[in-house]
């Protein structure tokens, strides 16, 4: 009797769930034809990082760098006003997923800046291929990024960019045995292989591949390894925000008076953080794209400028790939003559290229990718101020991972 | 071998200084408390402070954030935790877990989220070679300054009136008001000598586990593991689990890095399914 | 004697029974698409959280196991669907079977480890199990992607027919079909003899012991039950974002999860939906003020819901929906549910 009734109403509810989703169905998809907008005056540049989190520190540089640029170059190119939205994605990939869908879906931007992890990177890559909205990744540094959209620029740097060059330093120096030690994620990885490679198609032996797990990374029984396997030299990468306490039990340990030579590339040795590791990091030789020493006029105006807005902090790498980014930005526009549809964007910035404050830097267009130089420098006390002192440079530097793969 | 037994000891003498007033919190009132490493956060933090900015020698700075961890326990406990003792298991663990999330939100907005560090004295750097390994001094003073705070804790609980009180109350609570122990107040004191103790560790260890606002939330995983071990009727038990963890857990980096802290999940779920109550329980009536 | 049997039988009847709001509930949740189209993702992820809370209101609210590890059977449904995507067997409701059947598995043989000791014991074996599973995931990254995530997923369209649009529309009425499906089935194991006994244990085991009621069985069974639910959300959740990373097994979830069932109110199933509906507009609504210290808010609602007493709060909630819904109805004290 009950159970009769019951079961009716269920009937009921399901027939009437049923109708109601494809009514349902049928009014949004009405609904959002008539939605899309008309033609914009303004363009929309969202810009997606970590603000929050254990990488807040990149985020917090890349929002200064992009504000530096708008300020310095104005808001408006060619004709257009642009608005750069900022959104803290907290260095989780499903937030930034649901932050790029609500910037593209709601706010209708052009073009998204940002991603500072590869996994960050990676998971609006589809959606930037659906959407067809350039996605420029101004932070994650993994080779395969790029491959993954055909939307997809880059005005970071890759690890394997850095990495060769610090191997083929390492073998020209007198380093014949070296231990790698990388945390364990797609940079990493990228560092450890390249970096690998490179020493033993030189001549030397990698003695011991070393990975330290991303989240709470305890650094001493890895150090300790090191230390007992004795090489001439180690090679390291972790991310930036990480150097100092790597730093810290690096010396804690002894490894710095033990003669092995510490190598690794600039992530270590980060701007930011290089005046809070003190005098241990001096004499480190590493690799990077960008040192806030470097010695070019565009450089000089953009670090005071920088300072001068962000009461005294230094920029850093992170800085100048979101402050590039945005130069492609503003560049693309222009050449574009302020048409913001993606494709037509796309097709603009391949193959632009300009001088940065870092060097001449262009877009490969091809990859997509960047082409810089590259610089080993050393650290050295200048004015009292840690800085990384380039010494070498390595010409326009294409990523090795798409080269060998012509 | 031998360094990396070294290391597994501090960092288990570390520990078990973090470890035992939750220890206590847990087996004299049942109390479940997540937010334990809130006063850890506390010490290191004060600590940094004050040799960073103050320029207070490092010694100096042990006591004081003992104490201000302790005051801070003893404030927390009247105002806060006090009315969560009858309260189920569940209220306990969201009230504590929200504490933990609004320190560590309000640690992050007060002061940012880098990592504190310590200006240790020149004498606490360096390494030593030792009984065939080298070990850090500073890895080296913590031990000792750790095995000699296990040593007067136990004889505070060995040789002194409050020390067998507070035996007789973690063994039966009930029998022990009967008996005219004053169980809250023991528990008071205790809980606030627990959270100085916390914040002493917080203190030493700030320069070897990194302090940041999210050090409650890393190693409140830890303390639990050490306390479920341990078994929570006497600091001794918590004294041996916290050594056989820090020696599993450096060793099994070490030696296994691929699955390096695996192994004291393992060893907690193994010893759980073995032995519920601990490794190192007396049966006591609960 | 007959009399009161008879009385006991309509009472548990009328309370089994769907109710009006029910309906206005269901109806309205439905409504919110062409009213908010841009929001669908985001009631998409409420749908997601909804199921997840549901099937921790399971084990909590009518079994009164205390779970901080939750997340495992989330992260494992989650990377069971986003394997099967990446591999090549896409289709939407495969996933979910995979994901449920994958879940329960795990979730049968842990649940024997729950069986003896205290409270802290469930904790810390719950609590012991997302981490290794979370380490596990890290250290297979061959197979999961460690850190940088599951890559290369190939989600399928829903039954051959609607396909994951930009919007979220496919997405949203997905995962509230099969909210709605799992809820009438909780629904049926809750009101059921079995249900109803396992009520009985969590009000006092010993008694229950002593009228032939094995607690054993029944925490096994209804753990195992709650961890297919958790992984059906988890597999929804990877295939609405096409994302999994290892975040589907952080303890933040598990933590939050417990938040979501708490504010919404344990033991009676529509909890971890209305929890989910607040938790989100909540975060949605603190973080776009303070996008870096809305934890601190969290936790403050956290700590107050405990010192106002959200059974409390739940009873008077109910009080007011029974009052307004349901004239006439037979209200009884002992009637007024578990909290």
């Amino acid at each position: 009797m009950n159970s009769v009734r019951y079961l009716s109403r269920r009937l009921f509810g399901s027939l009437a769930l049923s109708t109601t989703l494809a009514t349902t169905l049928g009014l949004t998809t009405a609904l959002g034809v008539i939605g899309t907008s008309a033609a914009q005056e303004t363009i929309k540049i969202g810009l997606i990082v970590p603000m929050t989190g254990p990488s807040a520190s990149t985020g917090r540089q890349q929002e200064a760098a992009a504000k530096l640029f708008i300020q310095q170059n104005g808001s408006t190119v060619a004709g257009k006003k642009i608005e750069l939205i900022v959104k803290d994605d907290t260095g989780a990939p499903d937030t930034t997923k649901r932050l790029a869908q609500e910037l593209i879906v709601n706010d209708k931007a052009s073009v998204l800046l940002g991603f500072g992890l590869t996994p960050l990177a990676l998971a609006v890559a589809p959606l930037s291929t659906q959407a067809k909205v350039p996605q420029i990744v101004t932070a994650a540094a993994t080779a395969m990024i790029t491959e993954q959209s055909p939307f997809i620029f880059r005005t970071s740097f890759t690890l394997p960019q850095a990495s060769v060059p610090m191997a083929e330093w390492g073998l020209k120096n007198g380093i014949k045995k070296v231990v790698t030690l990388v945390t364990d994620y797609g940079p990493g990885l990228d560092a450890e292989k390249w970096f690998s490679d490179t020493i033993t198609k030189g001549g030397g032996t990698v003695v011991e591949n070393l990975r330290v797990p991303l989240r709470n990374p305890d650094f001493a029984p890895f150090l300790q390894r090191v230390k007992d396997a004795s090489p001439d030299a180690v090679f390291v990468f972790v991310p930036s925000g990480f150097g100092a306490t790597f730093m810290k039990q690096f010396s804690e340990r002894g490894l710095d008076k033990s003669g092995i030579k510490l190598i690794a590339t600039g992530d270590v040795t980060d701007d930011d953080l290089l005046q809070e590791i003190g005098d241990v990091a001096l004499g480190v030789v590493n690799t990077h794209h960008y040192s806030a020493s470097h010695n070019s006029p565009e450089n000089k105006a953009f670090v005071e400028a920088f300072k001068k807005a962000n009461n005294g902090m230094r920029p850093n790498f992170m800085a100048v790939g979101a402050y590039d980014g945005m130069a492609l930005v503003y560049k693309a526009l222009e050449k574009t003559k302020g048409n913001a549809d993606g494709e037509t964007l796309v097709a603009a910035m391949k193959g632009m290229s300009w001088t940065s404050v870092r060097g001449p830097v262009s877009i490969d267009p091809e990859t997509r990718d960047i082409t810089q130089n590259i610089y080993v420098r050393k650290v050295e006390k200048v004015n009292g101020e840690l800085y990384n002192q380039e010494f070498a440079t390595i010409e326009a530097v294409k990523d090795p991972f798409k080269a060998a793969k012509k | 071998m031998v360094t990396i037994l070294f290391d597994g000891i501090a960092y288990g003498m570390l520990l078990f200084v973090l470890a035992c007033g939750l220890t206590v919190t847990m087996g004299l009132m049942n109390f479940i408390n997540l937010s334990h490493g809130a006063f850890a956060l506390a010490g290191g933090y004060v600590t940094a402070a004050l040799t960073q900015k103050a320029g207070l020698p490092f010694l100096l700075c042990l006591p004081l954030a003992f104490l201000f961890s302790a005051v801070l326990g003893m404030l927390a406990e009247k105002l806060l935790y006090r009315r969560l003792y009858q309260r189920s298991h569940l209220d306990q663990v969201l009230f504590t877990i929200g504490i933990v999330f609004m320190t560590v939100a309000a640690v992050d907005y007060l002061i940012g989220s880098q990592q504190q560090s310590i200006h240790l004295p020149d004498w606490l750097r360096g390494r030593l070679d030792l009984l065939g390994g080298s070990i850090g001094v500073y890895r080296l003073f913590i031990i000792v300054l750790c095995g000699v705070l296990a040593l007067a804790i136990q004889w505070l609980l060995s040789h002194t009136r409050f020390g067998s009180q507070l035996r007789a109350s973690v063994d039966d609570p009930r029998v022990a008001r009967g008996l005219g122990i004053p169980v809250n107040q023991v528990f008071a004191v205790t809980f606030a000598l627990g959270c100085g103790l916390a914040g002493l560790g917080g203190a030493l260890g700030a320069d070897l586990l990194g302090m940041d606002p999210t050090f409650p939330i890393k190693f409140m995983i830890y303390f639990l593991i050490v306390v479920t071990v341990g078994g929570t009727s006497g600091i001794m038990g918590t004294f041996f689990a916290a050594l056989l963890l820090g020696i599993a857990d450096v060793a099994g980096k070490y030696y296994v890095p691929q699955i390096g802290a695996f192994v004291i999940y393992a060893l907690m779920v193994a010893v759980l399914i073995l032995r519920p109550q601990g490794l190192f329980t007396r049966g006591g009536s609960r | 004697m007959t009399h009161s049997v008879e009385n006991a039988m309509a009472v548990m009847t009328r309370t089994a029974r769907w109710s009006h709001w029910e309906t206005l509930f269901w109806l309205a949740s439905l409504a919110l698409l062409p009213i908010f189209p841009n929001k669908a993702l985001l009631f998409s992820q409420i749908a997601i959280m909804g199921l997840f809370a549901l099937s921790l209101d399971l084990i909590l609210g009518y079994a009164g196991i205390v779970s901080l590890g939750h997340a495992a059977f989330f992260g494992i449904g989650a990377y069971a669907a986003g394997l099967m995507a990446k591999h090549g067997l896409g289709d939407p409701t495969l996933g979910l079977l995979a994901a449920a059947t994958g879940a329960a598995l795990i979730g049968f043989v842990t649940s024997f480890l729950l069986l003896r000791g205290s409270d802290l014991t469930r904790l810390m074996v719950t609590l012991g199990i997302a981490l290794m599973l979370f380490e596990a995931a890290n250290r297979f990254a061959s197979i999961t992607g460690g850190a940088d995530g599951l890559q290369g997923m190939m989600v399928k369209p829903v039954l051959g027919l609607f396909s994951f649009d930009l919007y979220g529309r496919t997405a949203y009425l997905y995962s509230l079909t099969i909210l709605f499906l799992l809820l009438i089935l909780a629904r049926r194991i809750v009101y059921s003899p079995f249900g109803l006994s396992l009520r009985a244990v969590k009000a006092n085991s010993l008694r229950a012991g002593a009228i032939g009621i094995s607690s054993a069985t029944r925490l096994v069974a209804i753990y195992t039950i709650s961890a297919a639910y958790s992984g059906v959300a988890g597999a929804l959740s990877a295939q609405t974002t096409q994302l999994v990373s290892l975040d589907v097994l952080d303890f933040h979830r598990s933590a939050d999860v417990m938040l979501v069932l708490v504010i919404g109110g344990v033991g009676w199933l529509y909890g971890g939906i209305i929890g989910a509906i607040i938790f989100s507009l909540m975060q949605d609504w603190l973080a776009g003020i303070t996008p870096q210290y809305w934890e601190f808010w969290i936790g403050l609602v956290l700590v107050v819901l405990v010192l106002v007493g959200h059974g409390r709060l739940q009873s008077y909630a109910r009080m007011m929906i029974d009052a307004i819904t349901q004239k006439g109805r037979v209200t009884r004290p002992d009637q007024r549910g578990t909290s």
